[in-house]
């Protein structure tokens, strides 16, 4: 009896080592609540170093385009405008790509090995700086499709997007480059999804005579939409943002065109632009711009999540 | 009869075929430029390697055909990545054991995951204007105002995200049952959790990590206007709180020259960042491949 209650007696944990645990768990708590705290510290700052401009411009700041520090007149429109037609027009070259791309790599047109290959050398794609992409369409990509545009304008300069004289940098490089940037998270995206979709529907399928694409098109596709629908908005995020590469292609001009041979601006090329000499109301203007450019972000970020989750495969 | 043999005339196996070959023709034109890029930077690239470029200074821009070398910019990228790594690796280590061990599906976890996507989707060049916002112009540290410190901070905001959700998917592939056994042995949390879950997801938790790192070293955006660039040695503890150069501000600057010298030596640069950036990559996907290999035996 006696022996027993001894054996009992430390059944408690040690003070010390219960208050270990009780920090551990704590400073974990603390570490991940950060993420948080880092975010909405982002939006506030952000918004609060912006509150000059917007207090002086209100949403006059988005649908006008003089951005002139030397009158201190400042209008996003012409960066803003150039933000969603570049990602938006690379983002409507990217899909089909991408998602044949996918195609591709899920389907056994080829031995596994080569869509292997195929499929990892997208992804490595994905993991070049951007910097490096700009330095190569500086130098490669603006000659080589020079002689293109100089054609493009010649033959269809009649249609507004392309009735400017192609000099040098602009902002269709600007868009193709995005549309290397793209290809990778569009790519794997969807090869995920169609990936997930599972065998049985396929073979449904071909067990009712359907054809391979008639299969693709109307089964496995649908099946995995909302999964390449979420990809498709990751990457229009990603373009959205995107700053290096295209600051260095698209020619950095705040003076408004329709046309896509002439060079333009996006939100995030003229931060880069002018943050660092900017002074005064212009800075406070810029911050104004960096916030447009991340409710953006944080709109289509957080629509992907919703659509994930919503539309998520329930197989 | 004849219909089950496979008639080449008929319209749903000539869609097929148009369609097999565009989905090839896909596939070729998203590779390609991979190729291109990649042996492009290395042939131009690496033709530009010399010895003096690892140990000389940049010149300043002008008619020098002499441009000089990277070794500010090749130390200063190592410095600001090292700088990110030690703010974010603890942090967002700490922050996925918490979602993956002790919050697991709870409402806090799913704000938190949920916090981590959207921090992930931020544009790199808003982290750069917040830390500017938060830590250059105030000039709270130690009234430096452009720093490698500062850069390497903004670097961590963006590593965090990638951090934490390695940190927590690798978590949660280790077995239940070996936390039940070690709890059952009358381990604590953190003891289960440093001695016998850590460890087992260390090889992908490592992975995920410093495949963040190498996509941190390329970025430059957060660092324009963080850490700025510099043409001088780093001699010192002390040019942490001073402009410091890193091999993408480097090609950002000298890309945008005039100049051929330079122009020359952000080639090399790039040459330096994509092999050590795709040799990480590479690596971490043989490492990866590996696991699955001896795993499933």
């Amino acid at each position: 009896m006696e022996e027993k209650l001894t054996l009992f007696k430390n059944r408690k944990r040690f003070g010390i080592e219960k208050n270990i645990d009780i920090i551990f768990k704590n400073t974990a708590l603390v570490l991940s609540s950060l993420v948080a705290i880092i975010l909405l510290g982002i939006i506030l700052v952000v918004f609060f170093q912006s509150f000059e401009s917007f207090s002086r411009y209100g949403l006059k700041f988005i649908v006008t385009s003089e951005w002139n520090p030397v009158k201190d007149e400042y209008g996003a429109f012409t960066a803003i405008y150039g933000t969603l037609v570049t990602s938006f027009l690379s983002l409507l070259i990217t899909i089909p790509l991408g998602v044949g791309t996918a195609i591709f790599i899920t389907e056994d047109f080829v031995p596994k090995v080569f869509r292997e290959i195929i499929g990892s050398f997208v992804e490595l794609l994905a993991a070049i700086p951007s910097v490096v992409l700009g330095l190569w369409a500086i130098f490669v990509m603006e000659p080589f499709f020079r002689a293109f545009f100089v054609f493009l304008h010649n033959f269809f300069g009649w249609i507004p997007l392309f009735s400017t004289e192609p000099t040098g940098r602009n902002s269709l490089l600007a868009i193709l480059i995005l549309v290397v940037m793209l290809l990778p998270i569009v790519t794997s995206i969807a090869r995920d999804s169609l990936n997930q979709v599972p065998k049985k529907l396929r073979n449904a399928a071909y067990g009712i005579g359907a054809s391979r694409w008639k299969t693709i098109f109307s089964v496995i596709l649908p099946a995995a939409l909302s999964g390449i629908m979420a990809g498709v908005l990751l990457a229009l995020g990603r373009a959205m943002g995107e700053t290096m590469a295209v600051t260095m292609i698209i020619g950095n001009s705040n003076a408004f065109s329709w046309s896509l041979l002439s060079p333009g601006y996006t939100i995030s090329s003229m931060l880069a632009n002018q943050f660092g000499e900017a002074d005064g109301s212009q800075v406070s203007s810029l911050f104004y711009a960096a916030f447009v450019l991340m409710i953006l972000s944080l709109v289509v970020n957080i629509f992907a999540q919703w659509l994930v989750k919503k539309f998520s495969l329930k197989y | 009869m004849n219909s089950l043999y496979y008639q080449k005339r008929l319209s749903r196996n000539i869609g097929d075929k148009f369609f097999t070959s565009l989905s090839v023709i896909c596939a070729l034109i998203a590779t390609l430029p991979l190729i291109f890029l990649v042996t492009y930077i290395l042939i131009k690239g690496g033709s530009q390697i010399t010895p003096e470029l690892f140990t000389l200074e940049p010149n300043p821009p002008g008619d020098d055909l002499d441009a000089g070398g990277i070794n500010p910019a090749l130390i200063g990228t190592l410095i600001i990545t090292t700088i990110a790594s030690i703010i974010a690796i603890p942090v967002g280590v700490g922050g996925g054991i918490y979602l993956a061990e002790y919050s697991k599906g709870g409402a806090f976890s799913r704000f938190i995951r949920f916090g981590v996507n959207v921090l992930a989707g931020v544009p790199s060049i808003i982290a750069g204007v917040f830390i500017y916002a938060l830590i250059v112009s105030t000039k709270i540290l130690f009234g430096s105002m452009y720093s490698g410190l500062a850069g390497g901070i903004a670097l961590s905001i963006l590593m965090l995200p990638t951090v934490i959700k390695t940190t927590d998917e690798g978590l949660k592939l280790v077995p239940n049952e070996l936390r039940y056994a070690s709890l059952g042995v009358g381990a604590s949390m953190y003891t289960t959790i440093l001695k016998v879950t850590l460890p087992s997801a260390f090889r992908s938790i490592a992975t995920g990590v410093v495949l963040g790192i190498a996509r941190a070293a390329g970025e430059t955006a957060p660092l324009i206007f963080t850490a700025l660039f510099s043409y001088y040695y780093i001699t010192g503890f002390g040019d942490l709180f001073y402009e410091m150069g890193s091999l993408a501000v480097l090609i950002y600057n000298f890309a945008l020259e005039p100049y051929d010298a330079q122009n020359k030596l952000a080639w090399a640069a790039s040459f330096i960042l994509v092999l050590s950036i795709l040799s990480v990559n590479i690596f971490s996907r043989i490492l990866a491949a590996f696991t699955e290999k001896t795993k499933r035996v």
